[in-house]
């Protein structure tokens, strides 16, 4: 430490004075001049290390993948193994392979349940909790639990419910319905679970963005003659499009991760195909049919590269206003 | 128990406690060596004199077990296994015990890893087709030593395309239909020759409230049992060899007759069967509340040991008299060794004692829903069952291994799977569905 009657500057260090001129610009050149040295080592690695892990982690094996994706290949031995074979796999899969099409469907069912049940679900519990009514901490945390659980683990618990011959359901209600077997009940039972743990996710992130509302715009609002739901979809919703266009996001991304749920209750086969699953049972295991498998990852890129794009232009867009 | 931090931790916990120790890292194979370096590795060096250089670089005595034997019953009869081993043939083993789908799953990059020095597997095309990529090494030499305890039906199933030997068969266990010998007796049920008799017999279980025929299809290959049988009955043993090499079409008529046969037995079958394990299937005969069923002799390993002698089965029926019923569904289990072993000399004592008449005592007393591969072994011992099984097979003039290991890997999982689940819920579709499967075949096949 230095005593008071030193300079608290080294005087080799320390910056002269500006003689004149505007003192404004000086500062700048001098900012501009202090980054070099150590400062810009920093800075590159800074930039340097997490762009070659993206490069080496993300980009590479995705890059891999699609180019594997027109080759046949079975995952033994080396790469001088691979038979490149263009297009075969993509035609394979677009006109030869019967799980493809019901996988898509599926994806899609998945996406608009998850917009069409789940986030409006999410919206009115956290509106609710948010209104502070009796006993909310019980139903936030009621509601918030299912979300810390993986949704492997959300497969098992609602085998408990489901299941034909042991199950809580049939057992109540007296039925022998099938619901992990049937594949007119079982993307119905899964997208039930899937929601189940989807809606307290939405929940706790509006709750979040109602927390950050404005009480005064509200009140003005109320001032100006408005009722509750006016208030929130002329008012509170607008004001909350951040967390609207994250919401947003997180459900897209969901819908295209739904893969765990699905590969517990029965590896994604007989009604409950996506395309996540359909990838895994073509590349993992004793089939190994790398090409035809990255062919599906590769469709599935593309699928994604769409919401990513409309993601993106929403974005940008709002930065140039 | 702590909680898992992770996703991947939590799905690891589920691996049942059996086969949680899976340890196939390099770490914990070098520190399993250093520790063994003791006695163990004195004897192994003793009782083998001077093929030193052979050993690999690693030097470690201990031989590595890669098994997917994970099951109750399985994991019993491994564990006697490998303490008989060890004291027979002097060599300490370590065994690895992995959940069996999920040894199956990992195959591939299991043995391109770092793989066991043995590992356990199946006979047949599976086998082949491991080694023919070079992931599993030629043991023709022990072959020279156990050959002469084995029949030529069990060599030509360990044999690789190139006419080496590459597996240890140690058990096999038949396809057929079991039931429960006191629920027949109380009902006055007779075994059925033909299939028609087993309609009949199977609508009279109706009447009596039982459900003639359980059925399971959750994992996706029980049901491939249930085509085999029918196709061997209806075209013959040549036929499924063909049509399981992709050589014949699925499109072909004679499939068509196949299906179409199933799909008249299908209301005699339990339904809801694509949420159902085999397993749970199998508990409607131990209950006595299903008549029969199609599945392998494995199914003794859901019986308590007080009804072992309960068990029964006969032959699947015949359906064309010019065919017969003379070929036999059984699959061969045994074991294998990797391409580089660390410690090859133990890997092949290891392998010459389940090549052994005392491995087949050790294995068929702990598990009696095996039969012995070796015929030098002791079958004294044998339960009723066993004894039928084993009379069985070597009755049949025909021996199949099963749909999924007389065909292409890829081709079973990905195309066979799904399209006889596709079947079991829709039934009435068959042109499509066998000309679905005839052009994936093709595109598979010509790869």
């Amino acid at each position: 430490m230095s005593s008071p009657d030193l300079p608290l500057v080294a005087p080799q260090t320390a910056q002269p004075a500006p003689s004149g001129g505007s003192h404004q610009g000086t500062g700048k050149k001098q900012r501009v001049r202090r980054l070099s040295g150590r400062d810009r080592v920093a800075v590159v690695l800074m930039v340097a290390v997490p762009t070659l892990v993206v490069v080496g982690l993300v980009w590479l094996p995705a890059i891999a993948s699609v180019l594997l994706s027109f080759t046949n290949w079975d995952g033994v031995g080396s790469l001088a193994d691979v038979k490149v074979i263009g297009l075969q796999n993509y035609t394979d899969v677009f006109t030869n392979y019967p799980p493809f099409k019901p996988a898509v469907q599926h994806n899609l069912l998945w996406l608009v349940v998850m917009f069409v049940v789940a986030t409006p679900l999410g919206v009115l519990f956290a509106v609710l909790i948010d209104k502070e009514l009796k006993g909310s901490r019980f139903y936030q945390t009621a509601l918030y639990l299912p979300v810390v659980l993986s949704l492997a683990l959300v497969g098992f618990i609602w085998q408990l419910m489901y299941s034909r011959d042991q199950g809580l359901i049939n057992a109540v209600l007296g039925t022998q319905v099938d619901f992990y077997g049937d594949p007119k009940w079982n993307i119905w039972a899964a997208l039930f679970a899937t929601c189940w743990k989807q809606v307290g996710y939405v929940m706790l992130l509006y709750l979040a963005g109602l927390k950050g509302v404005d009480a005064s715009l509200k009140e003005a609002a109320q001032m100006d003659g408005a009722n509750q739901v006016q208030t929130f979809f002329r008012i509170v919703f607008p004001v909350m499009r951040p967390i609207n266009i994250i919401v947003l996001v997180i459900t897209v991304i969901e819908s295209l991760r739904a893969f765990d749920l699905v590969w517990v209750i029965n590896q994604g086969r007989n009604g409950l195909e996506l395309i996540a699953t359909l990838v895994t049972a073509n590349i993992v295991g004793e089939a190994s049919r790398i090409g035809f498998g990255s062919a599906l990852a590769t469709i599935m890129l593309v699928i994604s590269l769409v919401f990513i794009s409309i993601y993106l232009w929403v974005v940008m867009r709002e930065d140039e206003r | 128990m702590n909680r898992p931090a992770t996703e991947s931790e939590y799905l690891a916990s589920l691996v049942p406690a059996s086969a949680g120790r899976s340890g196939f890292s390099r770490r914990s194979m070098l520190r399993g060596s250093l520790l063994a370096a003791g006695l163990p590795a004195l004897l192994a060096a003793c009782g083998d004199g001077g093929s030193g250089g052979s050993g690999g670089g690693g030097g470690g005595s201990q031989v590595t077990l890669g098994s997917n034997f994970s099951d109750e019953v399985p994991l019993k009869t491994m564990n006697a296994m490998v303490e008989d081993a060890q004291k027979k043939q002097g060599i300490s083993i370590k065994l690895n015990t992995v959940d069996h789908t999920t040894f199956q799953n990992n195959i591939n990059n299991y043995l391109q890893g770092s793989p066991d020095d043995v590992f356990s597997w199946f006979a047949g095309y599976r086998m082949q087709f491991f080694a023919a990529k070079g992931l599993a090494s030629d043991i023709s030499d022990i072959w020279g030593t156990i050959g002469a305890d084995y029949t030529d039906a069990f060599k030509k199933a360990s044999t690789g395309e190139d006419g080496k030997q590459y597996f240890v068969p140690t058990t096999y266990g038949p396809w057929a239909v079991f039931y429960r010998k006191s629920l027949w007796q109380e009902r006055g049920y007779q075994a059925p020759q033909t299939l028609d008799e087993m309609k009949t017999l199977a609508a009279q279980m109706q009447k009596d409230g039982l459900v003639p025929l359980a059925f399971a299809d959750k994992e996706g290959w029980p049901a491939m049992g249930t085509f085999d049988q029918l196709n061997m009955r209806i075209n013959g043993y040549q036929f499924h060899v063909d049509l399981m090499a992709g050589e014949e079409a699925w499109t072909d008529q004679k499939v068509k007759t196949v299906f179409d046969t199933w799909k008249g037995l299908l209301p005699l079958h339990q339904t809801d069967s694509l949420g159902r394990t085999w397993q749970e299937a199998a508990s409607g005969i131990v209950n006595k509340t299903s008549g029969m069923m199609v599945i392998g002799s494995f199914i003794g390993q859901q019986f308590d040991e007080a009804d072992q002698e309960d068990i029964d089965f006969f032959n699947f029926p015949e359906v064309d008299p010019a065919v017969g019923a003379d070929a036999v569904e059984a699959p061969i289990d045994g074991f294998m060794m990797s391409k580089r072993p660390r410690n090859e000399d133990g890997a092949k004592k290891l392998l010459e004692y389940f090549g052994s008449p005392d491995d087949g005592v050790v294995q068929t007393t702990n598990d009696p829903s095996g039969i012995a591969a070796n015929t030098k072994s002791d079958q004294s011992h044998y339960t009723e069952l066993q004894k039928k099984c084993a009379e069985f097979v070597a009755n049949a003039k025909s021996i199949s291994q099963f749909m999924d290991r007389d065909t292409r890997p890829d081709f079973a999982s990905t195309v066979m799977i799904p399209s006889l689940q596709t079947f079991i819920s829709n039934p009435n579709d068959i042109d499509g569905l066998c000309s679905q499967i005839e052009s994936q075949k093709k595109s598979i096949f010509a790869s």
